[in-house]
């Protein structure tokens, strides 16, 4: 497994603290980010890709520094985000999950032969030929998970990845992530995707408030939401 | 080009993607400077050819001629009353040859192959312009068509639902911010899909 590490992490948006001081090691295969909108477990996921780069502190993943090696580390930890629209590239099926191997410079057989395998492994054969924009919600994210997984990362880290389907699609792609081989980060909404995982962190305000199996953590986060409901302006931000 | 493609496995889906836009450029501009109706009559018979020999469906084709009919609606005529019908039917050719000989190079090349194909000819001029990267603005362009025509949609929708009443600037506004924040959620994602190694 590879080992991610958040040494005293800090990140501020327009002047308000979205990360605050933050110090983790992850680890475990699969790891899941909960938290209320704004408290800044999306900036945190970032951060691993370096899509984020932290103001204070630094995020280290297996030895190498996000900051001064975002080019290596990417290649190690591919990205999955909530909006698989914004995500896709290329007008077919297919061509959108080769695109992620042009920077690889592939001989062109090795490039359709692990094109063909990431398909297959999410179901998508019969659609490689379809116009990538007309698939459906959960169809168009497993495209977005092909597309990552083709490049072979060690990582694979998903901010919200079901949060904009429907309740079948979301059960779809979920049991998909569950399946993954790959090390796997994932910040979630969907509380019952994370049961089995193997550690959950619980972010508030910036902050971990808690950091444990998931039975605990999702204990105290359902716990945080019950309080939340009780003062719900001071939570509503995003 | 968006989606467009009709895989196959026909000499003209099999020749290479370079082979075909030199051969289109050249049938596009001889057509474009040919007078005789006669000879552009027999044009429309090689590109029928053409059409049957790469079997993709006339249904396909026919779907991209179909937006070319507002135009010759108003240019035929206009030729008719101002030149004769020999220009007519001589401007009316021409603009329906060029659709159609563009429209069977899209369903039968992939963006992908067109991408490589562009790369190849700007490769000699790799010291001022970066092929890859024209590559990536004339994929990201392509892409770009149906998502805004998604937001526009959603847009429009979003205004019909709350009374359908309003001003232009109350559809502009809503479609440029949301299409600027969708250009950033695009860039984060070729970032993290390593578009800039």
């Amino acid at each position: 497994m590879s080992e991610i590490v958040f040494d005293r992490v800090g990140h501020a948006f327009e002047g308000v603290r979205v990360v605050d001081d933050v110090s983790l090691t992850i680890t475990e295969r699969r790891v899941g980010i909960v938290g209320a909108n704004g408290s800044g477990k999306s900036t945190l996921a970032r951060m691993i890709n370096g899509l984020v780069e932290p103001a204070e502190g630094r995020v280290v993943v297996d030895g190498l520094d996000v900051a001064r090696h975002g080019r290596e580390v990417r290649r190690r930890v591919g990205f999955v985000f909530t909006n698989a629209d914004t995500q896709i590239v290329m007008p077919t099926v297919r061509e959108d999950v080769a695109f992620s191997l042009r920077r690889l410079k592939l001989p062109k057989a090795d490039a359709s032969a692990r094109v063909d395998s990431a398909l297959a492994r999410f179901g998508l054969t019969a659609l490689a030929e379809r116009p990538a924009h007309r698939l459906s919600g959960g169809q168009k994210q497993l495209l977005a998970l092909a597309a990552v997984l083709v490049a072979e990362p060690a990582v694979v880290v998903a901010d919200e990845p079901t949060t904009l389907l429907d309740a079948r699609n979301a059960r779809r792609v979920a049991r998909h992530f569950a399946e993954l081989d790959e090390q796997l980060v994932v910040v979630s909404h969907q509380l019952e995707l994370l049961e089995d995982f193997d550690r959950v962190i619980v972010m508030e305000s910036g902050r971990v408030v808690c950091d444990d199996v998931p039975a605990v953590a999702l204990a105290q986060y359902r716990a945080l939401i019950e309080r939340d409901l009780d003062e719900p302006a001071q939570h509503a931000g995003g | 080009m968006i989606g467009v493609y009709s895989p196959g496995t026909s000499l003209v889906h099999r020749a290479p993607a370079i082979v075909k836009l030199a051969v289109l450029s050249v049938l596009v501009a001889a057509i474009a400077v040919q007078h005789s109706v006669l000879v552009l009559a027999g044009a429309s018979v090689v590109v029928l050819a053409l059409v049957l020999v790469a079997r993709v469906p006339l249904a396909a084709v026919w779907r991209q001629l179909v937006p070319l009919a507002w135009i010759l609606v108003l240019a035929v005529p206009l030729q008719l009353l101002l030149a004769g019908w020999e220009l007519a039917v001589t401007v009316g050719l021409r603009l329906l040859l060029a659709v159609a000989l563009a429209a069977l190079y899209s369903l039968t090349t992939p963006v992908s192959e067109t991408l490589d194909a562009m790369q190849l000819v700007l490769r000699p001029f790799r010291r001022w312009v970066d092929p890859d990267r024209v590559g990536l603005v004339l994929a990201l362009t392509i892409r770009c068509i149906p998502l805004l025509g998604e937001i526009v949609a959603e847009v429009l929708e979003a205004r019909r639902a709350r009374g359908g009443e309003g001003s232009i600037r109350a559809v502009a506004v809503p479609v440029i911010v949301r299409a600027l924040r969708t250009a950033d959620q695009l860039g984060e994602a070729l970032m993290a899909r390593g578009v800039d190694d």
